[in-house]
């Protein structure tokens, strides 16, 4: 057993001239939830299916729950639970069927795996929906059927690629409640996601621009680092047109669409607001109203793709 | 401005559930409208509907004036893209792209043209030759809404366009609807992100079949009477448990720096009376979007009632 639950090092793929993954190193701290972000294509699916065992590496090499992917990919497989991006189920089978039937191909059987059927559908409340068609069920119950299934053989991590991608969002909340459930138990916790919120209930987050990792912390830590200055939360009338005069408003480090508003990123001399609402008054907005906010991971994201050779071309570039 | 989509009294049913029961929407020349609604609350089949690719058992549809399920003319004028659209998997990027050129009949100019606009949006012309079944969930996206878009749609209707799209691609793609619907395109987008919602210029709630709300995204936060707050202090675990199983809470974000309830109307005090008993103390924050959806549809929250309407299905 190693004290990281994953341990990667120079873990690279290539396809043809096209490197997928690029010389990336890390650790997962186990029973801690890891969130993995990055643009399509960027090569985080490519190391997820690297860190399960099921795709060997071109060099380098990872320590998944003891086991390495590139020389015991099956003993990989065993220790860890997958939920992938188009996760499958029987849908013409109910949800205790498909649960059998994936247990089944885990090795489990009788007593232990009727145990282990109670145990998940406990764990992601679906107890009372065990004979319920699964091809009846609506999204978000649907992947929660997927989760049991990724956790029947009782794994100490599981990869997460993408769990929530279009589910509404009081199902999203119910899922990350299960979530951090897991690792509040103890399970490492690897996972994917498009929505920048829910990137937010990582500890650590790695940011994958290109194949390489540019950016490895807390949210706290990435957004000090990657959007340095004051975020302002603007809204009012007229913002669309009217946004082009910050452009040329000295101190204004990034403005961005953000909901029906906009976030402006500015330094320390404009940080009360007063200069941006003046601008935008001035360019035709009217009922402009703004407040002091945190940065958004979605800055982070944007700032690290548009210079992923680091944060100190943002700070002194001002990126747009 | 002009209606380009409308209908009226949709009804439609699969077997015993009752999946559009009465809805009627509509969206003009240049508008944005966004349909927003729990898993399972009948957007899907209303696009299908909308699109002519499914028949109401009862109610109208327009589109441009005409009947898209008799008239099937009136699709050329129309843009869909499914929620699961299909595209040719063992043809590449470039490939796909110039069969749905040459199935619209566009002109080389042209097609070279927006091919080359919407591959630099989508970010996809650095993997153009790569085969569509090798694509990402999010890549496969981008491509099926190029293809969508090649033809200049009048009215474009889209079914969860941006699920697994990340956030670069995302706003790109925002960019380039406003773009669309600024030249006079009418939009009807399906989506599951409140943040999306909050960004077109009407949005439609649909819940069990049938519109809930109807209107700009800032002024159903306006009318939204439900209490929106920040809880601080406290054990997050225990104050978490406590939170869910209060009657007046509607919802509760789980995790992360900050947690976040939505509120039954006039319950404030009762939940901070049971919150001081556990150490944590609540301030209030501006309502988002998202917050009139939780408050809304708070019942799909309720996981067992989730249950239960399993097994009713």
């Amino acid at each position: 057993m190693t004290e990281h639950a994953i341990e990667v090092h120079g873990l690279s793929k290539h396809f043809g001239a096209f490197r997928a993954v690029d010389d990336v190193s890390f650790h997962v701290e186990t029973g801690e939830i890891f969130g993995y972000l990055g643009a399509n294509g960027a090569g985080k699916s490519t190391t997820i299916r690297m860190l399960c065992g099921l795709l060997g590496p071109t060099t380098g090499d990872a320590t998944v729950a003891g086991h390495s992917v590139a020389d015991d990919p099956l003993g990989v497989r065993r220790a860890i639970g997958y939920m992938s991006q188009k996760f499958s189920l029987y849908v013409d089978l109910t949800v205790e069927d498909n649960l059998a039937f994936f247990g089944g191909a885990y090795g489990l059987s009788g007593k232990h795996l009727r145990t282990r059927m109670d145990e998940v559908l406990t764990l992601v409340d679906l107890r009372d929906a065990r004979t319920a068609n699964t091809a009846d069920l609506p999204g978000g119950i649907r992947q929660r059927v997927a989760l049991a299934n990724a956790l029947l053989h009782a794994p100490r991590i599981v990869f997460l690629d993408e769990p929530t991608a279009g589910v509404d969002p009081a199902s999203r909340r119910a899922f990350w409640r299960l979530i951090r459930r897991l690792a509040n138990e103890g399970t490492t916790v690897f996972v994917t996601t498009h929505y920048m919120d829910e990137a937010e209930y990582c500890a650590r987050i790695g940011l994958m621009v290109a194949g390489r990792l540019v950016a490895l912390d807390t949210p706290s830590a990435l957004k000090t680092l990657w959007v340095p200055g004051t975020m302002l939360a603007v809204h009012g009338a007229g913002l669309g047109p009217a946004a082009r005069a910050l452009d040329t408003l000295a101190g204004v480090h990034a403005v961005e669409p953000f909901g029906a508003g906009l976030h402006v990123r500015v330094g320390a001399d404009l940080g009360d607001g007063a200069a941006v609402t003046r601008a935008l008054l001035a360019a035709g907005a009217s009922d402009v109203s703004v407040v002091v906010t945190e940065a958004s991971l979605e800055d982070v994201f944007l700032a690290a793709v548009a210079t992923p050779e680091g944060p100190a071309a943002t700070a002194a570039g001002g990126a747009k | 401005m002009s209606t380009v989509l409308e209908t009226s009294g949709l009804f439609r049913r699969f077997g015993k559930t009752e999946a559009l029961r009465g809805v009627d929407v509509s969206v003009r020349r240049g508008e944005l409208v966004g349909l927003v609604g729990p898993d399972g609350a009948g957007k899907t089949t209303l696009v299908r509907v909308l699109a002519g690719l499914l028949a109401p058992d009862a109610g109208t549809v327009r589109v441009l004036g005409r009947d898209p399920s008799k008239d099937p003319t009136v699709r050329e004028a129309m843009g869909v893209m499914p929620q699961r659209y299909s595209l040719y998997g063992d043809l590449s990027i470039a490939e796909n792209l110039q069969f749905f050129g040459r199935l619209f009949g566009l002109r080389k100019k042209d097609f070279d043209e927006r091919t080359k606009r919407l591959l630099d949006i989508t970010r996809l012309a650095p993997f153009t030759e790569r085969r569509a079944d090798a694509l990402s969930g999010g890549m496969y996206k981008k491509l099926a809404l190029a293809c969508a878009l090649l033809h200049q749609p009048e009215v474009l209707l889209l079914d969860e366009p941006t699920n697994g799209v990340d956030p670069v691609s995302r706003r790109e793609l925002w960019e380039l609807l406003h773009e669309l619907v600024a030249q006079g395109m009418g939009v009807l987008l399906a989506t599951p992100s409140m943040d999306e919602a909050a960004r077109c210029h009407r949005v439609i709630l649909l819940d069990q079949g049938r519109v809930l709300a109807d209107g700009p995204p800032e002024l159903l936060v306006r009318e939204l009477d439900h209490p929106v707050l920040e809880v601080l202090g406290g054990d997050r675990n225990v104050v978490d448990a406590a939170l869910l199983a209060h009657p007046d809470v509607r919802a509760a974000s789980p995790a992360g720096t900050r947690l976040r309830v939505v509120l039954a109307p006039g319950s404030t005090e009762r939940v901070r009376v049971a919150l001081a008993a556990l150490g944590a103390r609540m301030t209030p924050v501006v309502a988002d979007f998202e917050d009139v959806f939780l408050a809304r549809t708070a019942h799909h929250e309720a996981v067992a009632e989730a249950g239960a309407e399993a097994r009713a299905s």
